[in-house]
């Protein structure tokens, strides 16, 4: 038994009540395997860096579990064949991952990155009425 | 020594002292490199999106391969781009 982390990115079509049951899925099918879940994340809908089958956002999932390596190939040729799902990756945890993995979930894991660039926008208008300021007092 | 006190100079001498560069994971004790953490990543990338060498970012060889790795790997799953514009 290896500890193994997959995500993978799920079509934007969907609805909410699809996705999860995309995700469930492929929760019962490592079940089946007799692999064990240690985790699940839903990261909900995200924007790619780039586009992937002409589609600019994706639904993102997480997963952790312990499983026999034969279980990854059954896994992953389902992904494939699995038309929701447009990008996969699963990594093999180490034991330096795995110590920063159990931080993690203990954290709470998701991090909020929405308010980010909104706080970048006020910073920037900051700026700007600021050097204004500074003209009106040259002039 | 009276001598040498008598050079005078306008502009104060520009003396570059260089700041030793050193590797923040080693500093920091910092084990994982995380590729499900993009902001973090993009320190390590360039404007383009481009992994910057170890000699700009201190990074020792240890850890830059495994920043190189998570930058792939981060790449994969569209969290960072392959190629870009202006990323920061």
């Amino acid at each position: 038994m290896n500890n193994y982390e997959t995500v993978f990115i799920l079509t934007p079509v969907l609805s909410d009540a699809q996705m999860k049951e995309a995700v469930e899925k492929f929760k019962n099918l490592l079940k089946e395997q007799g692999a064990e879940i240690v985790n699940e994340e839903d990261w909900g809908l995200r924007k790619l860096a780039y586009n992937i089958d002409k589609k600019t956002t994706g639904f993102y999932s997480f997963l952790e579990f312990n499983a026999d390596p034969t279980v990854i190939d059954k896994l992953e040729l389902n992904f494939r064949r699995d038309e929701r799902v447009i990008r996969f990756l699963t990594v093999k945890q180490d034991k330096f991952s795995l110590e920063y993995a159990e931080k993690r979930r203990n954290k709470g894991g998701k991090k909020q990155e929405a308010p980010a660039p909104v706080i970048k926008k006020a910073e920037k208008a900051e700026v700007v009425e600021s050097e204004v300021k500074s003209n009106e007092k040259e002039d | 020594m009276a001598k040498q006190s008598e050079i005078r100079y306008l502009t104060p001498l520009s003396v570059d002292v260089k700041k030793k560069k050193y590797c923040r994971f080693k500093k920091n004790g910092i084990k994982y490199i995380d590729y499900k953490d993009p902001e973090f990543l993009k320190k390590f990338l360039n404007e383009q999106g481009k992994i910057l060498p170890r000699r700009i970012t201190g990074t020792s060889l240890k850890f830059q391969r495994r920043i190189a790795q998570a930058v792939k790997r981060a790449r994969h799953i569209a969290m960072l781009p392959y190629v870009t514009d202006l990323m920061k």
